[in-house]
């Protein structure tokens, strides 16, 4: 079973701690694990500004990479969520590669639940634990039922989280709302993120929590932001680096 | 103006897609309840209403016990309640009107809406002006769901007809619930 | 012109205000959750909603033709306006036929779209709008911030003030019951002596020629009832086929509009009130150019609950006066950027894509991927032209890893070196509210290649 590791522009370059826990996770359950080393972005931000045109390329330079995986695993839903919601219009509908490709990539919590069926994780992590839904891997990727939604709840993220025993999710008073990150909106709007990332951040305090986790990193870096202008005391986890923990 | 209708239909058909999508049906769709009074009365009474279940010989002492007050009373219902005021052929006429009684066709549980069926020959403004309201409803005129509501309602032609479920009522100021907007400031509902 | 964002900022400086205005909304947002779990088959309603509307728009032209021909059989004169002129002029029509110089109006975002307003009050017609939100917005000589709750920026000193001011009511009684009173008795004698009365449509049935409206206050049937002439205002859009469609639409606007079961009144008019008149307008004012539009036709199923603004975070923290469009929010951003991606450039990017507006919609409007598509059309239009040569650079970096790995490794050592003056300058927005993150000293792949031992 190949696994294609797919790390995104952004946590290459800020977050390497958190891309190799992720590396460390797979390894460890025994798959056969390559990070390509010509990748570089999938091209969210520039589709998200607007300019999708210009990531045709990106798009078909990224399944050149990772068509020959089972598998291509990342620790960023957004990212994700980009390759499976927005890459078919740089292709053909008969393009076999893209819908490989498409087909194969998962966010890593996501695999873990959905294809690894992970269900036992050796590991003590008794401390009070918010989950923050990221909006693409809540909304796009479906990773959790969302709250305006009526249909029976289910979370994948805590299913896997609460493999561990002693960990203690808290109870969030606006479970699903948006942490005002949104690419970049967070500079072009700044004043509405910076309020809606506090928002969030006075709720996991407001809980109790001691961490606030999630599965995009963006999020998480955001709310780092805000955390350490406002010298709030509250950590912030990339789901990887509490899960690789159980890993030798 | 036929010419703007025929630019504007001819707009339309232009760019109207054909893929032919079906029309959805509602046999059997849509919430019952165990017990569809008693899911009607809650609803009506979380809308700011009241309700009081009486027989057709004591409907007038329950309305008088309610509305203790109120002199001048319009009713297009005479074999049951006795009104002070004539329904005039002039709405205005009727702005002095304490209170209204009126009789309901059929009422729904899911929301406590009361569907009046209006004579078009009449005059409509009781329903609105009047500064409270009564609706009498027979006891076994509940539907459970505006699905089977809508399936007992015919529209008659260029006539009028409401579905009425609650005082009048309004949040505008800072969110906070004033009963009593510009319709009735109460709605008492007697069933029979 | 100010763009969403500038217009946010000026929102957020009064942060009390601001706090409240957020939980108000949420709170709406909450009511609505409460009812929506007490229907087990809502997501199936939703999911009727979005087909009839659908069917509907793909068959529009012969569902507006029977509408038509039902109506005038019910003794309505329907008339058509192409845009929102002609709608004004044939409201004003109307109005001189009749002498009428007294018009109370219920609530109509059309009208609004349209100007009909200061159209009526440039030519002495005295027009009192009835909604008491739309009262006290009007009284103000503002516009609605939000479609159903149109003085939800407004608290009630704001209100208290303005009453006393044009009303006469006591100064600094803020009390809401006291307030709405004022307004009962105020506008209860427009009601008296209105000539017309111009209503809103909220569905318009083509089975049967009726036309539904919807709301709590009763102030349309009060205005309908008295006055000689009713003018109703619909978009063509409103249409729904048949009677008993009516029972997914009533189940599900109020539910989603104000988290209540139904509203106060749902009136169904087949025809005039005796001795009285009934006029239909029925407008297109580029209604018709949405259904050409693969990416934005679904945008046509709106039925202006208002979900999509309680739900969407930004709205709830910018207010509905940050919005360029007549209508803000979600759906307004859609309208607009649409019918005007000049004028209304900055709104799809007022928007972090979350998609809670898409899940909240009653209809089942893919709003976050409107605004995606919306975004894609205003760049490839040239309306934001610095964002395109931007990406541009950026894109073509991106294909080549030695560049991209030689970018990342430049910022890596020359951000922790910048002096705080340079790093936190004014122009860098992520500075100004947020620590910059900590540059490590390599990056993943750096790392990987040295304990992996591979180029």
């Amino acid at each position: 079973m190949k696994i294609g590791l797919f790390i995104p522009c952004y946590m290459n370059e800020l977050y390497p701690d958190v891309c190799f826990d992720t590396l460390k996770i797979l390894e460890s359950l025994g798959f056969d694990v390559t990070y390509p080393l010509s990748q570089t972005c999938c091209g969210q931000p520039m589709a998200n500004s607007g300019c999708a045109s210009d990531v045709a390329s990106l798009a078909h330079r990224f399944v050149e990479i990772f068509k020959e995986y089972d598998y291509i695993v990342a620790p960023s839903a957004s990212c994700v969520a980009m390759v499976r919601e927005h890459y078919e219009s740089f292709f053909k509908s008969d393009d076999r590669d893209f819908h490989k490709v498409r087909d194969s990539i998962f966010e890593i919590t996501e695999f873990l639940h959905d294809i690894v069926k992970l269900n036992t994780l050796n590991l003590s992590f008794p401390f009070r634990v918010g989950v923050h839904n990221s909006c693409h891997g809540h909304r796009m990727l479906r990773l959790a039922s969302s709250s305006e939604l009526q249909i029976p709840h289910f979370s994948k993220i805590k299913n896997i989280l609460n493999l561990i025993d002693d960990i203690n999710l808290v109870q969030l008073q606006r479970d699903d709302e948006c942490c005002g990150f949104g690419g970049t909106f967070s500079v072009t709007e700044p004043e509405i993120s910076a309020a809606m990332g506090n928002a969030r951040i006075l709720d996991h305090l407001g809980a109790n929590a001691e961490i606030i986790t999630g599965v995009d990193m963006s999020c998480l870096m955001h709310m780092q932001g805000l955390i350490d202008k406002n010298n709030q005391p509250i950590k912030v986890m990339h789901i990887v680096q509490i899960l690789a923990k159980g890993f030798a | 103006m036929s010419n703007s209708k025929e630019w504007i239909l001819s707009q339309i058909r232009e760019k109207q897609k054909s893929i032919s999508i079906p029309l959805p049906e509602y046999e059997g769709f849509g919430i019952c309840y165990e017990d569809k009074e008693k899911a009607f009365e809650n609803a009506l009474i979380q809308a700011g209403a009241n309700i009081a279940y009486t027989n057709k010989k004591r409907v007038h002492e329950v309305i008088k016990k309610h509305y203790k007050d109120a002199k001048i009373i319009v009713s297009n219902i005479s074999d049951i309640i006795s009104p002070t005021k004539e329904i005039t052929k002039t709405p205005h006429d009727l702005a002095d009107v304490d209170l209204a009684i009126v009789k309901g066709k059929f009422g729904v549980a899911e929301n406590g809406a009361i569907w009046i069926e209006h004579d078009k020959k009449e005059q409509r403004a009781h329903y609105f002006i009047a500064q409270h309201l009564v609706i009498i409803l027979d006891k076994n005129s509940i539907y459970h769901n505006m699905h089977q509501a809508y399936a007992n309602i015919t529209l008659e032609k260029g006539g009028f007809g409401t579905f009425i479920a609650g005082p009048s009522k309004t949040a505008d100021i800072e969110q906070a619930l004033v009963i009593g907007a510009h319709g009735p400031k109460s709605l008492l509902v007697v069933v029979l | 012109m100010i763009t969403h964002s500038q217009a946010a900022k000026q929102f957020l400086k009064d942060q009390k205000k601001a706090l409240w205005h957020d939980r108000a909304l949420w709170y709406v947002r909450q009511k609505r959750d409460a009812q929506s779990k007490t229907i087990p088959e809502w997501e199936q309603l939703r999911q009727k909603a979005s087909q009839i509307k659908a069917h509907t728009m793909q068959n529009l032209a012969h569902y507006l033709e029977m509408f038509e021909k039902n109506a005038l059989e019910n003794g309505i004169t329907v008339h058509w306006a192409k845009d929102g002129d002609e709608h004004n002029k044939i409201v004003h029509q109307i109005l001189t036929q009749n002498d009428a110089k007294k018009v109370v109006k219920s609530k109509s975002m059309l009208t609004e779209e349209c100007g009909l307003n200061p159209y009526l009050e440039q030519r002495d017609i005295e027009v009192t709008d009835t909604d008491l939100g739309e009262r006290i917005i009007q009284l103000r000589g503002e516009t609605p911030s939000h479609i159903v709750l149109p003085a939800i920026h407004l608290k009630k000193e704001d209100v208290s003030d303005t009453f006393h001011t044009h009303l006469g009511s006591q100064k600094s009684n803020n009390d809401p019951h006291y307030l709405t009173q004022i307004a009962r008795e105020h506008l209860r004698q427009k009601f008296l002596q209105a000539d017309a009365a111009i209503t809103g449509v909220n569905f318009a049935i083509a089975q049967s020629g009726t036309i539904v409206v919807c709301t709590n206050e009763g102030n349309a049937d009060m205005g309908v009832s008295l006055a000689k002439v009713h003018i109703a205002s619909m978009g063509i859009e409103k249409i729904i086929p048949r009677v008993k469609d009516l029972g997914v639409f009533t189940r599900l606007l109020a539910r989603s509009a104000t988290g209540q079961a139904i509203t106060t009144y749902t009136s169904h008019f087949s025809g005039p009130r005796p001795k009285a008149q009934m006029h239909i307008v029925i407008v297109d004012n580029q209604r018709s150019s949405f259904l050409a539009s693969e990416d934005y036709r679904q945008s046509l199923h709106c039925i202006r609950c208002g979900a999509c603004m309680n739900t969407c975070p930004v709205y709830r923290r910018s207010g509905g006066h940050s919005y360029s469009y007549v209508i803000a929010g979600p759906i307004g951003s859609v309208l607009g950027a649409f019918r005007d991606p000049k004028e209304h450039s900055s709104l799809p990017f007022a928007c972090t894509l979350c998609g809670s507006c898409s899940d909240v919609c009653p209809v089942k409007i893919d709003l976050d991927k409107q605004l995606y598509k919306e975004r894609q059309d205003i760049v490839q239009k040239g309306y934001s032209v610095k964002k395109k040569r931007l990406f541009k650079v950026v894109a073509w970096v991106m294909r080549y890893p030695f560049l991209f790995d030689m970018l990342g490794k430049v910022s890596r050592f020359v951000i922790p070196k910048l002096p705080q003056s340079i790093l936190y300058n004014s122009k860098n927005n992520w500075g100004k509210y947020r620590k910059m993150p900590t540059m490590p000293k390599e990056s993943f792949k750096e790392r990987y290649q040295k304990e992996k031992n591979v180029k």
